[in-house]
Formats: structure tokens, sequence, C-alpha cells
């Protein structure tokens, strides 16, 4: 039972550290319930922040090498790659874009912003992955003559530093600038994810990092890898290296276990969790190509028909194989948790084998769901072995009779999705809330509206089942998504989604989030992500198109 | 006859289902056969025949053979094929172009002859063409026959093909003004638009957000009127560069400046031009669409559309017309005197009318013809008879089937857009209900079908830059090229989807996606 608070019920442990730092920062914010707001110019930051107060005093930011730098007291130091690499990046994003050095000599003294020192309060978590319960709070005191970052974790760090290259814009002069603000910031739910499709087409590693470099722009956290379903199976597998021989679309179009390392340690250093989905029992057709006898062959008129359907829940085989397969994946992805997938299973082929008939006549299932139930149990027991925590789409709590506590369900059926969260976590299971957010759906015109305006608490229940929501995903599947139109198509609609999951729920009014979001887009751009256009405008800097 | 073969060269094509059905759009009529000629890159020529009216020196295709050499061949590591396939098949090393007619320097019009045909058998190699414009589009088709091994080798099926376009106006409408596009972002689409046989590039360069167009009469409009006019904006030379990409690939630019709605970026630069709107007995501040009522208006469109005339060689420019709201006009106490004086009553399509006549006639002065939108034909404007309505409306006056058989009872030309928004986006393959469309499905005589010269896939810009303009044209707009110019038998959905999954994989491995932003 403990396991079902998850970050929801640490936040106000979190909270009050957080209020603990903002005192150190002796500037004597207050939290409040709504965020708040003072801005002397138009903000452009994507999410807003909780809390922001900016007065109208600029300073000016002098481009030295040293910039970004650690605080003496830090638990962190120059041997934290995270904040090495981040320092590195975000240099780039603020300053990189010119290619001469703009000189500070004029600036005065006391207008100068000479340095971001960053100090972490707790154990850096340095080498760790980020988890569901990574505390990616943060304050951030800008002004002179040296700013300061405060975190607990590293993660808050990442997030802070974004948030403070979201804060500085050249002014006419071409001095880099900001105003004296005074960030206090925290997450609204854990659970901030994109779910990617490369199965239906393959997506080359060079577009899941751009699409990591997008997210960690948005402060999503966890990228839910969709990694293989009917149409191909590209994952290469150290145990059953034949499922990608013959069930990927050709031998190019694979990951290799360093390609899934890869982006492991890529989204790791922007505080991003990796999420993978092995589907099963449906969407599994890929599966069958290498290895034989795991889905069922489904029977016409008393013959086998020559198709298979689902996998074959009735042998002893496929259990061992997915214990086998499981064993590897829990080991090659380093999340606590696995997405098991469980959607979608069509019945009829299951119904048409004898042998699978005989199999439910001796366990005693009465309906075919039973069958599902036994399947999915057998799965979730194994990955409860490993001590690994399983995700499940919502059919998989539709169909099952008990299911093992903690197990976390995911809404995806738009039609009537708030009484499904009402169900879902009046029974007490954690959910992941993406119906609304089908990316891949698209619409003419500016659907991020939309996808912006949804409340994901706005259903029936007590509070403590609203703590039970521990977050979202935007999902872009990929039936006609693949390189060529995958960023434009996600960015910047998942966009809305992020300040959704991440801002306080008071943070609704569509027409700054439109003049937000457009800055927020052109600055993307800026950084190369191909983000189409909210409506029609411009940017200033589209070279990198 | 174009009936019987046709059914007889998709059957072909069933029956091969090998490399024949790589061909977009699918040609009038093709043979073809199981035999097949090795093709050598290193000694692979692009010849003139002896008796062809372009030879070295033909710019058009001159550059047309550096293209499609490198098309074909250019990201090649040469190597010899494989010995034993060496001996099984014979060899083609050159493909002779015979052109009829000479002119290597003009530009592509409405009425260039686009046929062709292509012989690949025994005994010859020959692309066989009216004009250079027809020998392009044979070009393209024999790229598309070529095929690889694969152990890598080339080669090309016995073929015979004789081709023509069903309509002879087959255009793709960028707008520039809504969002800029780099220069680098057309020219790309010309390519694109080559190797779907596409012949004209509507621009649509300026439009209420943003006046791109750098006029050298009036500079003042693109410094006052464009989204930067350091950065957001088309110099002569841009538009000379872009004419000239568009000519090489046998593609006619028609400009459009479209008046006198959607002009609110002219203002800026030109005062007086627009409408001062009035509330109650006072100017509101805001502007609608070109005044009509002064002189100075014509004075000005006088001098500009001299310009513009002068800097696009096509015989046609587009002058819009679409969508004028009357409600400024309404409200301005000058231009309520001025519908007094000229007896309109209170009929505002009165003075749109006067406005587009006078405009007309202007342009007609200089020797240009024009294309309009539909509203023009609409509010019953009295244009010249060779005027060319374009059709946009999906439903409204009427279905636009409706205004088809409309404009071409009137005796007009006509150009069809309406199903076509391909700004327009759904979840799916649209492509099909894209590709489904007949143009001719209306209800009139032969010689008011004759009447419809061809039709536009139209990419509006207000949700579409340089982002997300590659993948949202392509390859649907494909679908609009196939139908304009193949035969109108040509609609079977599995045939078109297994070529177009082809056509647009090869449009992938072509230079120009390196080009394009997308990762």
């Amino acid at each position: 039972m403990e396991q079902r608070g998850l970050g929801r019920l640490r936040l106000p442990g979190l909270l009050a550290l957080l209020a603990g730092l903002v005192v150190q920062a002796a500037l004597g914010t207050r939290r409040t319930q709504t965020p708040r707001l003072s801005a002397s110019r138009d903000l452009n930051l994507w999410p807003l922040p909780l809390s922001v107060m900016t007065t109208p005093r600029l300073l000016y930011l002098s481009p030295r090498n040293d910039f970004f730098g650690h605080s003496p007291t830090s638990k962190a130091g120059p041997s934290c790659a995270v904040l090495q690499e981040a320092f590195r990046r975000y240099y780039d994003y603020i300053f990189g874009f010119y290619k001469w050095p703009l000189g500070s000599d004029n600036i005065p003294r006391e207008m100068e912003l000479q340095k971001l020192e960053v100090s972490v309060i707790m154990d850096p978590e340095c080498d760790s992955f980020p988890s569901i319960t990574s505390d990616e709070s943060y304050t951030l005191l800008v002004k002179g003559p040296v700013a300061t970052l405060t975190a607990n974790r590293v993660w808050g760090v990442l997030r802070g530093l974004e948030t403070f290259s979201q804060l500085i814009y050249q002014d006419s002069y071409g001095t880099f600038t900001a105003n004296e603000s005074n960030i206090v910031d925290s997450p609204r739910f854990p659970h901030r994810g994109i779910l990617i499709d490369t199965s239906r087409h393959f997506l080359p590693v060079k577009t899941i990092l751009k699409t990591l470099d997008a997210m960690a722009f948005n402060k999503f956290n966890v990228l839910h890898w969709h990694i293989v379903d009917d149409q191909s199976f590209p994952y290469q597998s150290i145990s059953f290296p034949e499922l990608s021989n013959k069930g990927s679309y050709s031998l190019s179009h694979v990951y290799t276990p360093n390609d899934v390392h890869t982006v492991i340690e890529y989204a790791r250093l922007r505080g991003i969790r990796i999420l993978p989905e092995f589907d099963s029992p449906g969407h599994t057709a890929s599966w069958g190509k290498g290895q034989e006898d795991l889905l069922t062959p489904c029977y016409h008129a008393r013959e086998p028909s020559g198709t298979f359907g689902p996998i074959n829940p009735i042998l002893n085989s496929t259990y061992s194989f997915l214990s086998k397969l499981f064993k590897e994946i829990s080991t090659v992805f380093p999340d606590e948790f696995i997405h098991l997938g469980g959607d979608e299973v069509n019945f009829n082929c299951w119904k048409s084998n004898p042998a699978v008939l005989r199999f439910m006549r001796n366990k005693r299932f009465g309906k075919i769901e039973k069958l599902q139930s036994f399947y999915m149990q057998m799965v979730l027991d194994m990955i409860s072995a490993m001590k690994k925590r399983s995700i499940v789409w919502q059919e998989v709590y539709d169909d099952e009779g008990e299911l093992t506590p903690g197990t976390v369900v995911q809404v995806w059926k738009k039609q009537n999705f708030p009484m499904k969260l009402s169900q879902v976590t009046a029974a007490g299971f954690p959910v992941i809330l993406s119906a609304p957010w089908y990316l891949d759906l698209i619409s003419y015109g500016e659907d991020w509206r939309q996808y912006y305006s949804v409340k994901p608490l706005n259903f029936a229940g007590t509070p403590e089942q609203k703590q039970l929501v521990i977050g979202g995903e935007a999902c872009i599947w990929g039936e006609y998504v693949d390189a060529t139109n995958l960023t434009p198509r996600l960015w910047p609609r998942a966009s809305a989604v992020g300040e959704r999951l991440w801002s306080h729920q008071e943070v609704t009014d569509l027409d700054d989030a439109y003049r937000r979001l457009t800055r927020h887009r052109c600055r993307m751009v800026g950084r190369g992500i191909a983000a189409q256009p909210l409506f029609t405008g411009y940017c200033e800097h589209e070279g990198g198109m | 006859m174009a009936g019987s073969t046709l059914r007889f060269s998709l059957l072909l094509a069933a029956a091969f289902a090998g490399r024949a059905t790589a061909l977009w759009p699918w040609p009038q009529y093709i043979q073809t056969s199981e035999l097949r000629y090795t093709i050598f890159p290193q000694s692979f020529q692009f010849q003139y025949h002896l008796s062809s009216a372009a030879q070295v020196g033909c710019s058009v295709l001159d550059e047309a053979f550096q293209r499609y050499r490198d098309l074909l061949f250019g990201s090649v590591a040469f190597r010899f094929p494989h010995p034993i396939e060496k001996r099984h098949t014979s060899e083609k090393n050159s493909l002779v172009v015979l052109v009829v007619t000479p002119g290597c320097d003009q530009f592509p019009s409405l009425g260039s002859v686009e046929n062709y045909t292509l012989t690949i058998n025994d005994e010859q190699s020959l692309l066989l063409s009216e004009t250079v414009w027809g020998a392009l589009r044979g070009l393209e088709t024999f790229s598309q026959l070529i095929w690889r091994s694969p152990e890598g080798t080339f080669y090309v099926n016995k073929t015979d093909i004789e081709d023509f376009p069903r309509f002879p106006h087959r255009g793709l409408l960028l707008d520039t003004s809504r969002h800029y596009l780099p220069l680098a972002s057309i020219l790309d689409t010309l390519d694109v638009m080559a190797y779907n046989k596409f012949n004209v590039f509507h621009w649509h360069l300026v439009d209420d957000s943003s006046f791109p167009y750098e006029s050298f009469t009036f500079p003042e409009l693109t410094k006052k009127g464009s989204y930067n006019p350091a950065t957001h904006i088309y110099t002569a030379q841009d538009v000379k560069e872009v004419i000239e990409y568009a000519r090489l690939r046998g593609i006619r630019v028609l400009a459009e400046f479209d008046t006198p709605g959607h002009t609110l970026s002219w203002g800026p630069g030109v005062p007086g031009l627009l409408t001062p709107c009035y509330s109650g007995s006072h100017p509101s501040g805001t502007f609608g669409p070109v005044n009509p009522a002064l002189n100075n208006t014509y004075e000005f469109m006088s001098t500009f559309f001299l310009e513009i005339s002068t800097v696009f060689p096509d015989f046609y420019l587009h002058l819009g017309g679409d969508e004028v709201d009357f409600t400024c006009w309404k409200s301005n106490p000058d231009i309520q005197a001025f519908m007094k004086k000229k007896g309109f009553g209170d009929d505002f399509k009165k003075l749109e009318s006067f406005y587009i006549q006078t405009l007309l006639d202007i342009v007609s002065a200089y020797g240009k013809g024009y294309v309009v939108w539909q509203e023009v034909f609409d509010n019953k404007v009295k244009v010249r008879p060779d005027t060319i309505i374009q059709v946009w409306r999906e439903e409204i006056p009427v279905k636009y089937v409706k205004e088809l058989a409309l404009v071409t009872r009137a005796g007009f030309r006509a150009l069809l857009s309406a199903p076509w928004y391909l700004n327009h986006i759904t979840y799916g393959p649209d492509w099909k209900e894209i590709y489904l469309v007949e143009p001719l499905a209306f209800e009139g005589s032969p010689e008011q079908k004759a009447l419809v010269i061809g039709g536009e896939a139209c990419m509006w810009g207000e949700y579409v830059d340089s982002t997300n303009l590659v993948p949202r044209l392509w390859p649907r707009a494909g679908a609009v090229a196939e139908r304009l110019w193949s035969n109108k038998m040509v609609s079977n959905l599995d045939f078109a989807f297994k070529r177009l999954a082809h056509f647009r994989c090869e449009l992938l491995s072509s230079p120009e996606s390196r080009h394009t932003p997308h990762p």
C-alpha cells in the first residue's frame, strides 16, 4: 500500500524543504496557492513556474567561459557529469548564437551579472538515474553580480537552468539582458511524458535524441518508448537476437544495445526517464517471426488458418520466453517501471483455437477476458519478482479481477475518460492520463488550445484519489509519422501538455499562453528544433531551419 | 484509343508488378517487359540525337542531363557489375534525346507542348519530344524507370511509353506572406514539383500579414510591410533565381498580387492606399481594402503592375480579388460619396467591380493575361473573355462542381483548387480523397469541359512555414499531380498507393531531402 503514494504524497515534504531554501535565499518569498507573477517585461517562460517575481531592474550578462559555476557550499562539483554537461549546453543555448564575444567592458559594475552559481543542498544524485520520485524543485535568484540556482538534487538544477536560459534576452544593442528576478518552482505532476512509437515507423536514434532535447526545453521527464508492435520489432535483444533479425523492417532499422544505451544516457543527462514498453499479448505480430510458437495459431473451420493472433497464453514455453526477455529488459532499462501494454487484445483468434478453449475449460475461465487476466497476471508477477513495477493500458484494469496493488494504469480512451480516472483511482491505483493528448490525431488550426485546456483532475473523487493521478503523456503514434514529420507534428503541440503537467492548475489563460508559446516555439526553432508555427508570424532567428 | 490501351497498360503493370510500378504520375500509354538492360554509371550518357533541334549548349537540357545524372548515380560509389549478371543482359550506355522544335531559351507557357515518347528496346534508347519541355518530362520518367538490384547494378527494362498531360495547367500554390519561406524552401519545392510533373508555381507573394516582395519602384512596401526588411524579403535577385530555377525545370511562375482585399501589409509603405475605416463619424484608425475611390490608387497600381509585368515573364498574372470585406468601405463617407457619384446605389459589388475592371484594364494594357479568384466571376465583374477563373470555394455560393459548370458555361476558362487545399489537414490517408477528385465531373458540354485548363494544389501559410512545409506538402500534392497529368481512368487506389509509397521513398533518397530541415 505504501507504494501507492509515489511522488504526490511526498510532495508536502518537498515543499517544506523548498520553503527552507527560499528563506535561505534571504528574500522572504512566501509560497502562495496560486502562481505569483509580477513582471516588468513580458515573460517568455514555458512552462510557467510556480512563483515568479521580477523587478524592472536590468542586469547585463557577460558571456565569460566560467559563467556557470558551482557554489563553494554545493554538494556537487566539477566531477558531476550531469551538471558539467548541462553548463556546456546552456552556455551554448544562451550565448552560442553569436559567433563573436560581445564585450562586457562597458557594463556598469552594479548592473553586471557575472555568474550563475549552482548549489545542490542534498546528495546531488549525479550518477543516478532520474526516477518517479526525483526532486525537480529549484529556486532561482537572479541578482547582480552573482545569480544563484539552488536545488536539492541535480534534477532541480536542470529544470532551473532551462528557466534561467528562458529569462535571458538580447536588447536592441545585442547585450544579453535579464530582469532581476526570484523564481520558486516545482512540478505539479511527477510523471510528464511523451510517447513515441518506433514500430509503425522506425525513428533514427538521431531523431530520438532531438526529441529528448525538445523535451528538456519543455520540462518533460519521461520518454515512453513504445519500441515494438505488430509492424516491426526494432529492439535488438541480446537473449533473442532473432526477434529483430526477423521482425524488424530491415537490418538497418534496428536499435542495437549500444543505441539503447546512448538514448538512456542522453536522457539521463537531461533528467528524463526512459520508460520502455513491450506491449503484449496483443500488438505482437512482429514477435512471431523470430520466436516460433509464441503466437496463437488461429483456426478456421477446425483447421489452422495459417494466420496468428495474440501471444499464446496456454503454453509454458511462452512464460519461460517472456521471463527471459523481461529479465533482459529489466537489466537494460534502468527505470523502476516497465510498461507491459495489454491493450486492444483481439479475442477472436483465441476463441477459434481448440487448445485454448480446452485450457479455458480446464481452468474454469467462463469469459475470455479471464484468459487475458491470467496472462497479464503471470507477466505482472514476473515483473514484481524482478523488483520492477508495471504500467499497463486501461484495458488491463477493465478486465482484471485483482490487479497487483501499485500497478499504474494508463487511461487512453478518450470517451468518458474522467469517469475512468474516477474508477481507477477509487480502486486505489495510480493513473497516467493520455486520453485527451493523442497528438497523432491531427486537425486543421490551433488544436494546441484544446490540449492546453484539459483539466486532468476534473473528475469525481476524493483528494486522495486526485493524488493518485501521477501525471500524463502526450502520445504521437507512428502510423503516419516518421522522421520526416515527427518534429513539426510534435512541437509545439506537445508543449501545451508540458505546461499543463508542470504548471499550477490556475495557469489557464489562453491569450497569455498563446503569447508565451509563440515565443517559446521560436526559441525551440533557434535551438534547432523544427517546431511548427502556431499561427501567422515569424521568428527573429529562423536560420537554423 | 486512350481507354483501351490504358486498360491494357494497367494490366501489364499488374503482370510485371516490378519496375514500371515505380512511375508517378502514371503515363498515358506504357508497355513494358521483363527484358532488362544493364546501365553502367561510368559509361552512361545522355546524348543529343544528330537531328535534334536542341544540341549541346541548350541550357534547359544540358542542366537537366547533369541533374538526372546526379540523381541517378550521384551518390553511387562506382563499381563494376557482378560478372554473372553481366553475361545475361545487354547494355544501355546512353539515352538519346531528340527534340523536334528549336527553343531552349524561352519560358514555358500555358501553350507549351509536353508530349514525349520514350523507347527502350534492343535497337534504340530514344526520348523523342516536340519541345524541350516534353524532353524534361520524359527525362523524369526515364529516371523513374531505372532500378537497382540488391547487388547494386543499375537496370532499365524494355519499355515503350507515349505520354502527354491531361491538363496544361498543373499548379502548386505557396503562400509566402502568412509565413516567410526561405529561398531554399522554394527551390526545393520546385525540384519536387518537377519530379511530379507539375508545371506552374503559383506564388502568392503578399497578403495581409507581410509584404516580402522587394519592389524597386516602391521599396517602402517591403521596408514597412515585411516581417523583417533585413531577412524576410525576396530581393530582385531572389525572384530572378526562382524564375530561372523554375524555367530550367519547365515550370512557370505565376505571380499573385492579390487586391483589393488581403492588402493590409501594403498600407504602411503606401500612405493613402488603403481605405480608412470609420467608427461613427470619425476614422477608427484601422484600415480596410485598397481605396477604390481615389485616382492615386490607380496611378500607384499602374506603376506597380508595370514593374510586376516586367519582372515576371509569364503571360499571366494572378490578380486575386477574393474575400473583399465591404464593412470598411461602407463605413467611409468618402466612399459613400463616390458610390453616389457613380450611381452604384448600395451595391458594393459594383464598387468592387469598378476597381477590378480598372485594374484589369491596366494589366491588359501591359500585354498580360490574368487569373482571378472566383469571387470576381461570382460578383459579375465584367472581365475579358480570356480571363481564367480559379475556383476555390468548396460549398459557397454553390458546390465547386456547380461553379465549374457556371464558369465554363459563361465561356471562361477555369482552374480547380477547391478540393485541393492541402493546408487543411486531417488524420489518416487523406491523399485518397484528394486523388479521387474528378475535375470534369460536372454537367456541361464537351466545349465546357475543354475550358477546364487544370488545377492547383494550394498550401496556404497560416500554419505552415519552412519547419513543416515539406512533410505537409509531399506526397499529398503528388495525388493532385497524377490527377492532373494522367488519364482519368487511372484511379485505382491500391495501384496508386503502391506507386506513391515507392515514389515517396524515392523523394527521401534524392538530394533535396538532404537539404530539407527535417532529421
